[in-house]
Protein backbone atom coordinates (compact mmCIF):
# COMPACT_ATOMS: atom_id res chain seq x y z
CA UNK A 1 0.00 0.00 0.00
CA UNK A 2 2.62 2.52 1.05
CA UNK A 3 4.82 1.35 -1.83
CA UNK A 4 1.98 1.94 -4.28
CA UNK A 5 1.44 5.40 -2.86
CA UNK A 6 5.10 6.26 -3.08
CA UNK A 7 5.29 4.97 -6.66
CA UNK A 8 2.25 7.09 -7.58
CA UNK A 9 3.82 10.17 -5.96
CA UNK A 10 7.05 9.54 -7.87
CA UNK A 11 5.29 9.13 -11.22
CA UNK A 12 3.14 12.20 -10.55
CA UNK A 13 6.19 14.29 -9.63
CA UNK A 14 7.93 13.38 -12.89
CA UNK A 15 4.74 13.82 -14.93
CA UNK A 16 4.07 17.22 -13.36
CA UNK A 17 7.61 18.23 -14.18
CA UNK A 18 7.02 17.32 -17.85
CA UNK A 19 3.65 19.05 -18.07
CA UNK A 20 4.45 22.29 -16.24
CA UNK A 21 6.89 24.94 -17.36
CA UNK A 22 7.23 28.57 -18.35
CA UNK A 23 6.23 27.84 -21.95
CA UNK A 24 2.59 26.83 -22.22
CA UNK A 25 2.35 23.57 -24.11
CA UNK A 26 -1.23 22.44 -24.73
CA UNK A 27 -1.86 18.99 -23.32
CA UNK A 28 -2.84 17.65 -26.74
CA UNK A 29 0.52 18.61 -28.22
CA UNK A 30 2.55 17.34 -25.31
CA UNK A 31 3.95 14.33 -27.13
CA UNK A 32 4.90 16.29 -30.24
CA UNK A 33 6.48 19.26 -28.53
CA UNK A 34 10.23 19.80 -28.88
CA UNK A 35 10.28 21.63 -25.56
CA UNK A 36 8.86 18.59 -23.85
CA UNK A 37 11.04 16.03 -25.62
CA UNK A 38 14.35 17.85 -25.63
CA UNK A 39 14.14 19.96 -22.47
CA UNK A 40 11.50 18.93 -19.97
CA UNK A 41 11.56 15.13 -20.26
CA UNK A 42 15.32 14.67 -19.87
CA UNK A 43 15.33 17.28 -17.13
CA UNK A 44 12.55 15.56 -15.19
CA UNK A 45 14.24 12.19 -15.51
CA UNK A 46 17.64 13.59 -14.53
CA UNK A 47 16.08 15.27 -11.49
CA UNK A 48 14.52 11.96 -10.53
CA UNK A 49 17.75 9.97 -10.93
CA UNK A 50 19.89 12.54 -9.11
CA UNK A 51 17.38 12.96 -6.28
CA UNK A 52 17.09 9.21 -5.88
CA UNK A 53 20.86 8.76 -5.86
CA UNK A 54 21.28 11.48 -3.24
CA UNK A 55 18.57 9.92 -1.08
CA UNK A 56 20.25 6.51 -1.14
CA UNK A 57 23.76 7.94 -0.66
CA UNK A 58 22.54 9.94 2.34
CA UNK A 59 20.82 6.95 3.95
CA UNK A 60 23.95 4.84 3.52
CA UNK A 61 26.33 7.48 4.84
CA UNK A 62 24.15 8.22 7.87
CA UNK A 63 24.41 4.57 8.90
CA UNK A 64 28.12 4.45 8.08
CA UNK A 65 29.29 7.48 10.05
CA UNK A 66 26.69 6.70 12.71
CA UNK A 67 25.40 10.22 12.57
CA UNK A 68 21.79 10.91 11.68
CA UNK A 69 22.74 14.43 10.58
CA UNK A 70 25.19 13.29 7.91
CA UNK A 71 24.60 14.53 4.37
CA UNK A 72 26.26 13.16 1.23
CA UNK A 73 28.03 16.51 0.73
CA UNK A 74 29.31 16.69 4.29
CA UNK A 75 32.22 14.44 3.42
CA UNK A 76 34.07 17.04 1.37
CA UNK A 77 32.69 16.21 -2.06
CA UNK A 78 30.98 19.54 -2.61
CA UNK A 79 34.22 21.40 -1.86
CA UNK A 80 36.20 19.22 -4.24
CA UNK A 81 33.60 19.48 -6.99
CA UNK A 82 33.41 23.26 -6.62
CA UNK A 83 37.17 23.59 -6.85
CA UNK A 84 37.22 21.41 -9.97
CA UNK A 85 34.53 23.48 -11.61
CA UNK A 86 36.18 26.81 -10.81
CA UNK A 87 39.55 25.61 -12.08
CA UNK A 88 37.90 24.51 -15.33
CA UNK A 89 36.41 27.98 -15.75
CA UNK A 90 39.61 29.78 -14.80
CA UNK A 91 41.47 27.72 -17.41
CA UNK A 92 38.79 28.58 -20.00
CA UNK A 93 38.05 24.95 -20.73
CA UNK A 94 35.07 24.86 -23.02
CA UNK A 95 32.54 22.35 -24.21
CA UNK A 96 29.33 21.13 -22.63
CA UNK A 97 31.12 18.48 -20.58
CA UNK A 98 34.08 20.55 -19.31
CA UNK A 99 32.33 21.63 -16.11
CA UNK A 100 30.79 18.27 -15.17
CA UNK A 101 34.02 16.40 -15.83
CA UNK A 102 36.11 18.90 -13.87
CA UNK A 103 33.62 18.78 -10.97
CA UNK A 104 33.61 14.99 -11.06
CA UNK A 105 37.42 14.89 -10.95
CA UNK A 106 37.42 17.40 -8.08
CA UNK A 107 34.89 15.30 -6.17
CA UNK A 108 36.94 12.15 -6.77
CA UNK A 109 40.10 13.89 -5.54
CA UNK A 110 38.32 14.96 -2.34
CA UNK A 111 36.88 11.45 -1.97
CA UNK A 112 40.37 9.94 -2.27
CA UNK A 113 41.89 12.36 0.23
CA UNK A 114 39.12 11.88 2.78
CA UNK A 115 39.29 8.11 2.35
CA UNK A 116 43.05 8.20 2.91
CA UNK A 117 42.54 10.33 6.02
CA UNK A 118 39.93 7.87 7.25
CA UNK A 119 42.58 5.15 7.17
CA UNK A 120 45.10 7.25 9.09
CA UNK A 121 44.75 5.25 12.30
CA UNK A 122 45.75 1.98 10.60
CA UNK A 123 44.00 -0.58 8.47
CA UNK A 124 40.59 0.17 9.91
CA UNK A 125 38.44 2.88 8.32
CA UNK A 126 37.38 5.24 11.08
CA UNK A 127 33.99 6.86 10.37
CA UNK A 128 34.62 9.68 12.85
CA UNK A 129 37.77 10.65 11.01
CA UNK A 130 35.91 10.38 7.70
CA UNK A 131 33.47 12.96 9.03
CA UNK A 132 36.14 15.30 10.40
CA UNK A 133 38.37 14.80 7.36
CA UNK A 134 35.43 15.50 5.06
CA UNK A 135 34.67 18.78 6.75
CA UNK A 136 38.36 19.76 6.75
CA UNK A 137 39.01 18.84 3.10
CA UNK A 138 35.79 20.57 2.11
CA UNK A 139 36.83 23.77 3.90
CA UNK A 140 40.31 23.61 2.39
CA UNK A 141 38.95 23.19 -1.13
CA UNK A 142 36.48 26.03 -0.53
CA UNK A 143 39.36 28.27 0.56
CA UNK A 144 41.31 27.57 -2.64
CA UNK A 145 38.14 28.09 -4.66
CA UNK A 146 37.60 31.49 -3.07
CA UNK A 147 41.24 32.42 -3.66
CA UNK A 148 40.92 31.59 -7.37
CA UNK A 149 37.65 33.49 -7.65
CA UNK A 150 39.08 36.57 -5.92
CA UNK A 151 42.11 36.62 -8.22
CA UNK A 152 40.19 35.97 -11.42
CA UNK A 153 38.06 38.60 -13.09
CA UNK A 154 36.00 36.37 -15.30
CA UNK A 155 32.33 37.11 -15.15
CA UNK A 156 31.65 33.45 -15.82
CA UNK A 157 32.72 32.71 -12.29
CA UNK A 158 29.29 33.87 -11.23
CA UNK A 159 27.93 31.06 -13.34
CA UNK A 160 30.21 28.63 -11.55
CA UNK A 161 28.77 29.72 -8.23
CA UNK A 162 25.23 29.50 -9.46
CA UNK A 163 25.95 26.12 -10.93
CA UNK A 164 27.37 25.01 -7.60
CA UNK A 165 24.11 25.89 -5.89
CA UNK A 166 22.56 23.18 -7.92
CA UNK A 167 20.69 23.30 -11.14
CA UNK A 168 19.35 20.92 -13.67
CA UNK A 169 19.31 23.33 -16.60
CA UNK A 170 22.20 21.44 -18.19
CA UNK A 171 20.08 18.31 -18.48
CA UNK A 172 20.13 16.48 -21.79
CA UNK A 173 19.41 12.97 -22.94
CA UNK A 174 23.18 12.42 -22.83
CA UNK A 175 23.39 13.26 -19.13
CA UNK A 176 20.30 11.15 -18.39
CA UNK A 177 21.91 8.23 -20.19
CA UNK A 178 25.18 8.76 -18.37
CA UNK A 179 23.57 8.71 -14.93
CA UNK A 180 21.24 5.87 -15.88
CA UNK A 181 24.23 3.74 -16.84
CA UNK A 182 26.54 4.79 -14.02
CA UNK A 183 24.30 5.00 -10.96
CA UNK A 184 22.98 1.41 -10.91
CA UNK A 185 26.44 0.05 -10.03
CA UNK A 186 26.91 1.91 -6.72
CA UNK A 187 23.15 1.59 -6.05
CA UNK A 188 23.36 -2.20 -6.24
CA UNK A 189 26.49 -2.21 -4.07
CA UNK A 190 24.62 -0.20 -1.42
CA UNK A 191 21.52 -2.37 -1.67
CA UNK A 192 23.66 -5.47 -1.22
CA UNK A 193 25.02 -3.91 1.98
CA UNK A 194 21.50 -3.42 3.42
CA UNK A 195 21.68 -6.03 6.14
CA UNK A 196 25.23 -5.27 7.31
CA UNK A 197 24.17 -1.60 7.43
CA UNK A 198 21.34 -2.58 9.79
CA UNK A 199 23.93 -4.23 12.01
CA UNK A 200 26.31 -1.27 11.80
CA UNK A 201 23.68 0.90 13.47
CA UNK A 202 24.43 -1.08 16.66
CA UNK A 203 28.11 -0.15 16.56
CA UNK A 204 31.05 -1.84 14.91
CA UNK A 205 31.78 -4.31 17.68
CA UNK A 206 28.22 -5.62 17.86
CA UNK A 207 27.97 -5.73 14.07
CA UNK A 208 31.09 -7.84 13.88
CA UNK A 209 29.85 -10.30 16.49
CA UNK A 210 26.57 -10.62 14.63
CA UNK A 211 28.48 -11.76 11.57
CA UNK A 212 29.16 -8.61 9.50
CA UNK A 213 32.53 -8.14 7.83
CA UNK A 214 32.66 -4.60 9.17
CA UNK A 215 35.79 -3.33 7.40
CA UNK A 216 34.60 -4.46 4.00
CA UNK A 217 31.13 -3.03 4.54
CA UNK A 218 32.48 0.36 5.63
CA UNK A 219 34.74 0.66 2.60
CA UNK A 220 32.09 -0.42 0.15
CA UNK A 221 29.44 1.85 1.57
CA UNK A 222 31.73 4.87 1.71
CA UNK A 223 33.03 4.40 -1.83
CA UNK A 224 29.64 3.57 -3.35
CA UNK A 225 27.82 6.45 -1.64
CA UNK A 226 30.58 8.89 -2.55
CA UNK A 227 30.74 7.76 -6.19
CA UNK A 228 26.96 8.25 -6.41
CA UNK A 229 27.28 11.72 -4.92
CA UNK A 230 30.16 12.55 -7.26
CA UNK A 231 28.11 11.88 -10.38
CA UNK A 232 25.18 13.78 -8.91
CA UNK A 233 27.34 16.84 -8.27
CA UNK A 234 28.88 16.54 -11.73
CA UNK A 235 25.58 16.72 -13.60
CA UNK A 236 23.62 18.98 -11.27
CA UNK A 237 25.85 20.78 -8.77
CA UNK A 238 25.43 20.70 -5.02
CA UNK A 239 21.79 20.03 -4.25
CA UNK A 240 21.54 20.07 -0.50
CA UNK A 241 19.03 18.58 1.92
CA UNK A 242 17.71 15.83 -0.37
CA UNK A 243 20.32 13.41 0.97
CA UNK A 244 19.73 14.59 4.51
CA UNK A 245 15.97 14.87 4.81
CA UNK A 246 14.71 12.14 2.49
CA UNK A 247 16.28 9.23 4.43
CA UNK A 248 14.67 10.51 7.62
CA UNK A 249 11.29 10.93 6.01
CA UNK A 250 11.62 7.40 4.61
CA UNK A 251 12.55 6.08 8.07
CA UNK A 252 9.36 7.53 9.55
CA UNK A 253 7.30 5.28 7.30
CA UNK A 254 9.54 2.37 6.37
CA UNK A 255 11.54 1.98 9.58
CA UNK A 256 15.28 1.81 9.71
CA UNK A 257 15.81 -1.47 7.86
CA UNK A 258 17.86 -0.66 4.82
CA UNK A 259 16.33 -3.35 2.64
CA UNK A 260 13.19 -1.27 2.35
CA UNK A 261 14.65 2.07 3.43
CA UNK A 262 17.08 2.37 0.50
CA UNK A 263 14.49 1.76 -2.26
CA UNK A 264 12.08 4.10 -0.46
CA UNK A 265 14.79 6.77 -0.20
CA UNK A 266 15.45 6.39 -3.93
CA UNK A 267 11.82 6.87 -4.95
CA UNK A 268 11.27 9.60 -2.36
CA UNK A 269 14.45 11.48 -3.26
CA UNK A 270 13.62 11.27 -6.95
CA UNK A 271 10.09 12.53 -6.38
CA UNK A 272 11.24 15.37 -4.13
CA UNK A 273 13.87 16.64 -6.53
CA UNK A 274 11.59 16.37 -9.58
CA UNK A 275 8.98 18.36 -7.67
CA UNK A 276 11.51 20.91 -6.37
CA UNK A 277 12.85 21.43 -9.89
CA UNK A 278 9.35 22.05 -11.20
CA UNK A 279 8.96 24.76 -8.57
CA UNK A 280 12.40 26.18 -9.36
CA UNK A 281 11.45 26.55 -13.04
CA UNK A 282 7.93 27.89 -12.60
CA UNK A 283 7.55 30.11 -9.54
CA UNK A 284 9.66 33.00 -10.85
CA UNK A 285 9.30 32.19 -14.59
CA UNK A 286 10.73 33.13 -16.99
CA UNK A 287 13.67 33.31 -14.60
CA UNK A 288 14.77 30.29 -12.61
CA UNK A 289 15.82 29.63 -9.02
CA UNK A 290 18.73 27.30 -8.28
CA UNK A 291 17.04 24.06 -7.33
CA UNK A 292 19.31 23.84 -4.26
CA UNK A 293 17.53 26.95 -2.98
CA UNK A 294 14.17 25.25 -3.32
CA UNK A 295 15.29 22.00 -1.66
CA UNK A 296 16.74 24.03 1.20
CA UNK A 297 13.53 26.06 1.54
CA UNK A 298 11.52 22.82 1.72
CA UNK A 299 14.17 20.84 3.56
CA UNK A 300 15.07 23.14 6.43
CA UNK A 301 11.58 23.33 7.99
CA UNK A 302 11.18 19.56 7.62
CA UNK A 303 14.60 19.13 9.13
CA UNK A 304 13.76 21.36 12.08
CA UNK A 305 10.66 19.26 12.68
CA UNK A 306 12.75 16.09 12.56
CA UNK A 307 15.31 17.50 14.98
CA UNK A 308 12.55 18.22 17.45
CA UNK A 309 11.25 14.70 17.11
CA UNK A 310 14.77 13.34 17.52
CA UNK A 311 15.39 15.10 20.79
CA UNK A 312 12.09 13.80 22.17
CA UNK A 313 12.84 10.20 21.18
CA UNK B 1 35.02 -35.55 27.81
CA UNK B 2 33.36 -33.33 25.26
CA UNK B 3 35.48 -31.52 22.71
CA UNK B 4 35.90 -27.89 23.85
CA UNK B 5 34.19 -25.18 21.79
CA UNK B 6 36.80 -22.66 22.77
CA UNK B 7 40.38 -23.36 23.73
CA UNK B 8 43.05 -20.86 24.67
CA UNK B 9 46.46 -22.41 25.10
CA UNK B 10 49.36 -20.47 26.61
CA UNK B 11 48.19 -17.20 25.03
CA UNK B 12 50.43 -14.17 25.11
CA UNK B 13 49.33 -10.87 23.64
CA UNK B 14 50.80 -7.40 23.65
CA UNK B 15 49.14 -4.38 22.04
CA UNK B 16 51.27 -2.68 19.38
CA UNK B 17 53.43 -0.01 21.04
CA UNK B 18 52.71 -1.25 24.58
CA UNK B 19 55.62 -1.96 26.92
CA UNK B 20 54.11 -4.90 28.75
CA UNK B 21 51.99 -7.90 27.86
CA UNK B 22 48.23 -7.56 28.09
CA UNK B 23 47.96 -11.33 28.44
CA UNK B 24 50.59 -13.89 29.31
CA UNK B 25 50.34 -17.64 29.68
CA UNK B 26 46.56 -17.71 29.66
CA UNK B 27 44.82 -21.01 29.03
CA UNK B 28 41.12 -21.79 29.05
CA UNK B 29 38.91 -24.51 27.61
CA UNK B 30 35.14 -24.28 27.44
CA UNK B 31 33.01 -27.28 26.45
CA UNK B 32 29.24 -27.40 25.95
CA UNK B 33 27.26 -27.30 29.23
CA UNK B 34 30.05 -25.43 30.99
CA UNK B 35 29.73 -22.00 32.58
CA UNK B 36 33.08 -20.23 32.87
CA UNK B 37 33.62 -16.84 34.42
CA UNK B 38 36.71 -14.68 33.99
CA UNK B 39 37.42 -12.36 36.91
CA UNK B 40 39.99 -9.73 37.71
CA UNK B 41 40.53 -6.10 38.65
CA UNK B 42 40.22 -3.31 36.10
CA UNK B 43 42.91 -3.57 33.47
CA UNK B 44 43.73 -7.20 34.24
CA UNK B 45 43.16 -8.26 30.62
CA UNK B 46 39.59 -9.57 30.73
CA UNK B 47 38.45 -7.71 27.64
CA UNK B 48 41.67 -8.52 25.78
CA UNK B 49 41.01 -12.17 26.55
CA UNK B 50 37.59 -11.92 24.89
CA UNK B 51 39.08 -10.21 21.84
CA UNK B 52 41.72 -12.92 21.47
CA UNK B 53 39.18 -15.68 22.07
CA UNK B 54 36.89 -14.27 19.36
CA UNK B 55 39.64 -13.77 16.81
CA UNK B 56 39.63 -9.95 16.81
CA UNK B 57 43.24 -10.13 18.04
CA UNK B 58 45.76 -12.82 17.14
CA UNK B 59 47.93 -14.15 19.98
CA UNK B 60 51.68 -13.54 19.62
CA UNK B 61 52.40 -16.84 21.34
CA UNK B 62 50.07 -19.75 21.96
CA UNK B 63 46.79 -20.62 20.32
CA UNK B 64 43.22 -19.42 20.42
CA UNK B 65 40.97 -21.98 18.75
CA UNK B 66 37.25 -22.11 18.24
CA UNK B 67 36.01 -25.55 17.30
CA UNK B 68 39.63 -26.60 16.65
CA UNK B 69 40.29 -23.82 14.15
CA UNK B 70 42.28 -20.66 14.97
CA UNK B 71 39.73 -18.02 15.97
CA UNK B 72 41.20 -15.37 13.67
CA UNK B 73 40.80 -17.68 10.64
CA UNK B 74 37.02 -17.81 10.89
CA UNK B 75 34.91 -15.63 8.65
CA UNK B 76 32.76 -13.34 10.78
CA UNK B 77 29.60 -14.85 9.38
CA UNK B 78 30.57 -18.47 10.11
CA UNK B 79 31.80 -17.54 13.57
CA UNK B 80 28.51 -15.80 14.35
CA UNK B 81 26.66 -19.08 13.74
CA UNK B 82 28.74 -20.70 16.47
CA UNK B 83 29.35 -17.90 18.99
CA UNK B 84 26.84 -15.34 20.22
CA UNK B 85 28.22 -12.29 22.00
CA UNK B 86 26.59 -9.78 24.32
CA UNK B 87 29.10 -6.91 24.32
CA UNK B 88 29.48 -4.60 27.26
CA UNK B 89 27.69 -1.71 25.65
CA UNK B 90 26.18 -0.61 22.41
CA UNK B 91 23.96 2.20 21.34
CA UNK B 92 21.22 2.08 18.82
CA UNK B 93 21.54 4.79 16.21
CA UNK B 94 17.93 4.59 15.16
CA UNK B 95 14.83 3.75 17.21
CA UNK B 96 14.03 0.07 16.94
CA UNK B 97 11.54 -2.43 18.26
CA UNK B 98 12.50 -5.49 20.29
CA UNK B 99 11.53 -8.03 17.63
CA UNK B 100 13.53 -6.14 14.98
CA UNK B 101 16.68 -6.07 17.05
CA UNK B 102 16.41 -9.79 17.92
CA UNK B 103 15.85 -10.55 14.24
CA UNK B 104 19.29 -9.01 13.57
CA UNK B 105 20.65 -12.12 15.30
CA UNK B 106 19.53 -14.12 12.26
CA UNK B 107 21.94 -12.23 9.99
CA UNK B 108 24.61 -14.97 9.83
CA UNK B 109 21.98 -17.48 8.65
CA UNK B 110 20.59 -15.34 5.82
CA UNK B 111 21.71 -15.21 2.21
CA UNK B 112 22.63 -11.91 0.56
CA UNK B 113 19.33 -11.18 -1.17
CA UNK B 114 17.02 -13.66 0.58
CA UNK B 115 14.23 -12.64 2.90
CA UNK B 116 13.82 -13.92 6.43
CA UNK B 117 12.19 -17.35 6.34
CA UNK B 118 9.63 -18.85 8.72
CA UNK B 119 12.42 -20.67 10.54
CA UNK B 120 14.12 -17.33 11.23
CA UNK B 121 11.00 -15.93 12.85
CA UNK B 122 10.62 -19.17 14.80
CA UNK B 123 14.18 -18.82 16.09
CA UNK B 124 13.39 -15.25 17.18
CA UNK B 125 10.26 -16.41 19.02
CA UNK B 126 12.18 -19.21 20.74
CA UNK B 127 14.94 -16.83 21.78
CA UNK B 128 12.47 -14.30 23.16
CA UNK B 129 10.65 -16.99 25.12
CA UNK B 130 13.89 -18.45 26.49
CA UNK B 131 14.77 -15.00 27.82
CA UNK B 132 11.30 -14.38 29.22
CA UNK B 133 10.97 -11.46 26.84
CA UNK B 134 8.18 -12.62 24.51
CA UNK B 135 5.81 -10.04 25.99
CA UNK B 136 8.28 -7.28 25.10
CA UNK B 137 8.41 -8.15 21.38
CA UNK B 138 6.53 -5.10 20.12
CA UNK B 139 8.00 -2.55 22.55
CA UNK B 140 10.46 0.13 21.44
CA UNK B 141 13.94 -0.51 22.78
CA UNK B 142 14.16 2.86 24.45
CA UNK B 143 11.10 2.12 26.60
CA UNK B 144 12.77 -0.91 28.22
CA UNK B 145 14.33 -0.96 31.69
CA UNK B 146 18.01 -1.86 31.99
CA UNK B 147 17.19 -5.43 32.98
CA UNK B 148 14.70 -5.94 30.14
CA UNK B 149 17.19 -4.51 27.67
CA UNK B 150 19.90 -6.97 28.76
CA UNK B 151 17.47 -9.87 28.37
CA UNK B 152 16.65 -8.69 24.87
CA UNK B 153 20.35 -8.52 24.00
CA UNK B 154 20.82 -12.08 25.28
CA UNK B 155 17.80 -13.08 23.16
CA UNK B 156 19.46 -11.55 20.09
CA UNK B 157 22.59 -13.62 20.73
CA UNK B 158 20.41 -16.73 21.19
CA UNK B 159 18.66 -16.05 17.89
CA UNK B 160 22.04 -16.73 16.28
CA UNK B 161 21.56 -20.29 17.56
CA UNK B 162 25.12 -20.42 18.86
CA UNK B 163 26.85 -23.17 20.78
CA UNK B 164 28.89 -20.72 22.82
CA UNK B 165 27.61 -17.57 24.49
CA UNK B 166 30.03 -14.80 25.50
CA UNK B 167 28.86 -12.07 27.87
CA UNK B 168 30.97 -9.06 28.82
CA UNK B 169 29.91 -7.56 32.17
CA UNK B 170 26.23 -8.29 31.62
CA UNK B 171 25.21 -7.37 35.17
CA UNK B 172 26.64 -3.85 35.14
CA UNK B 173 24.19 -1.22 36.33
CA UNK B 174 21.44 -3.75 37.02
CA UNK B 175 19.63 -3.85 40.34
CA UNK B 176 19.62 -6.96 42.53
CA UNK B 177 16.51 -8.57 41.08
CA UNK B 178 17.51 -8.07 37.47
CA UNK B 179 21.10 -9.07 38.03
CA UNK B 180 20.11 -12.30 39.78
CA UNK B 181 17.48 -12.90 37.11
CA UNK B 182 20.08 -12.54 34.39
CA UNK B 183 22.48 -14.99 36.02
CA UNK B 184 19.66 -17.49 36.54
CA UNK B 185 18.74 -17.09 32.88
CA UNK B 186 22.29 -17.75 31.71
CA UNK B 187 22.66 -20.76 34.00
CA UNK B 188 19.35 -22.11 32.68
CA UNK B 189 20.64 -21.84 29.11
CA UNK B 190 23.73 -23.82 30.12
CA UNK B 191 21.77 -26.54 31.89
CA UNK B 192 18.77 -26.81 29.58
CA UNK B 193 20.09 -25.90 26.14
CA UNK B 194 23.62 -27.16 26.64
CA UNK B 195 25.35 -23.89 25.75
CA UNK B 196 28.92 -23.20 26.76
CA UNK B 197 29.23 -19.81 28.46
CA UNK B 198 32.14 -17.43 28.86
CA UNK B 199 31.25 -14.53 31.12
CA UNK B 200 33.43 -11.58 31.99
CA UNK B 201 32.39 -10.08 35.28
CA UNK B 202 33.46 -7.93 38.20
CA UNK B 203 31.12 -9.68 40.55
CA UNK B 204 33.14 -12.35 42.39
CA UNK B 205 30.21 -13.52 44.48
CA UNK B 206 27.76 -14.05 41.66
CA UNK B 207 30.44 -15.71 39.54
CA UNK B 208 31.22 -18.07 42.42
CA UNK B 209 27.53 -18.87 42.91
CA UNK B 210 26.72 -19.62 39.27
CA UNK B 211 29.84 -20.59 37.32
CA UNK B 212 31.34 -24.06 37.13
CA UNK B 213 34.83 -22.72 36.73
CA UNK B 214 36.58 -19.44 37.38
CA UNK B 215 39.67 -17.87 35.85
CA UNK B 216 41.19 -15.09 37.92
CA UNK B 217 43.47 -12.66 36.08
CA UNK B 218 45.89 -10.12 37.46
CA UNK B 219 47.89 -7.88 35.14
CA UNK B 220 47.30 -10.27 32.26
CA UNK B 221 48.48 -13.36 34.11
CA UNK B 222 46.33 -16.18 35.42
CA UNK B 223 46.48 -16.19 39.23
CA UNK B 224 44.14 -19.08 39.81
CA UNK B 225 41.78 -21.21 37.75
CA UNK B 226 39.35 -24.00 38.46
CA UNK B 227 36.41 -24.65 40.76
CA UNK B 228 35.16 -21.62 42.72
CA UNK B 229 36.21 -23.12 46.06
CA UNK B 230 39.79 -23.48 44.85
CA UNK B 231 40.04 -20.05 43.23
CA UNK B 232 38.33 -17.73 45.67
CA UNK B 233 40.37 -18.19 48.81
CA UNK B 234 40.79 -15.34 51.23
CA UNK B 235 44.48 -15.03 50.49
CA UNK B 236 44.09 -14.97 46.71
CA UNK B 237 41.30 -12.41 46.76
CA UNK B 238 43.15 -10.12 49.18
CA UNK B 239 46.33 -10.29 47.11
CA UNK B 240 44.71 -9.71 43.73
CA UNK B 241 42.29 -6.97 44.78
CA UNK B 242 44.54 -5.38 47.44
CA UNK B 243 41.75 -5.24 49.99
CA UNK B 244 41.03 -7.26 53.15
CA UNK B 245 38.06 -9.61 52.93
CA UNK B 246 36.30 -12.27 54.96
CA UNK B 247 35.06 -15.45 53.32
CA UNK B 248 31.82 -17.34 53.93
CA UNK B 249 30.14 -20.27 52.26
CA UNK B 250 26.62 -20.09 50.80
CA UNK B 251 25.11 -23.09 48.97
CA UNK B 252 28.55 -24.66 49.09
CA UNK B 253 30.11 -21.77 47.15
CA UNK B 254 32.61 -19.24 48.50
CA UNK B 255 31.33 -15.70 49.05
CA UNK B 256 33.55 -12.78 49.93
CA UNK B 257 32.70 -9.85 52.13
CA UNK B 258 34.94 -6.79 51.85
CA UNK B 259 36.06 -5.53 55.26
CA UNK B 260 36.20 -1.92 56.42
CA UNK B 261 39.68 -0.52 56.49
CA UNK B 262 39.90 2.64 58.61
CA UNK B 263 42.07 5.40 57.17
CA UNK B 264 44.86 5.28 59.78
CA UNK B 265 45.54 1.57 59.35
CA UNK B 266 45.81 1.87 55.54
CA UNK B 267 49.03 3.84 55.65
Amino acid sequence: MKWTLLAIVAVLAVALSVVLGPAAVPLGELLRSDIVWNLRAPRALLAFLVGGSLGVAGAGLQALVRNPLADPFLLGLSGGAGLGAVIAIALHLSGPWALPIAAFIGALAALGLVYRLGLIGGASLDPRILLLGGVAIGAFAAAITTAIVSLADAAELRNAFLWLWGGLSGASWDSVLLVALYAPIPLVVLLAASRPLDLLALGEESAQYLGADVERVKRRVYLAASLLTAVAVAVSGVIGFVGLVVPHMARLTWGHRHRSLLPAAFLGGGALLAFADTLARTVVAPRELPVGVVTALIGVPVFAFLLKRWTIA
Amino acid sequence: MTEPLLRLDGVRYRYPGATSDALQGVSLAIAPREFHAVLGPNGSGKTTLVRVALGSLTPLVGRADIDRRPASMWSRQDLAKLVGVVPQREDNLFPQRVRETVLLGRYPHLSLWGRERAEDHDAVDRALRACDAAHLADRWLWTLSGGEYQRVRVARALAQEPKLLVLDEPGMSLDLKHEMGLFELVLGLVREQGLGVLMITHDLNLAARFADSLLLLEAGRPVAAGAPNDVLTQQTVETVFSWPVAMQTVDGRPQMIPLRQPKESRA
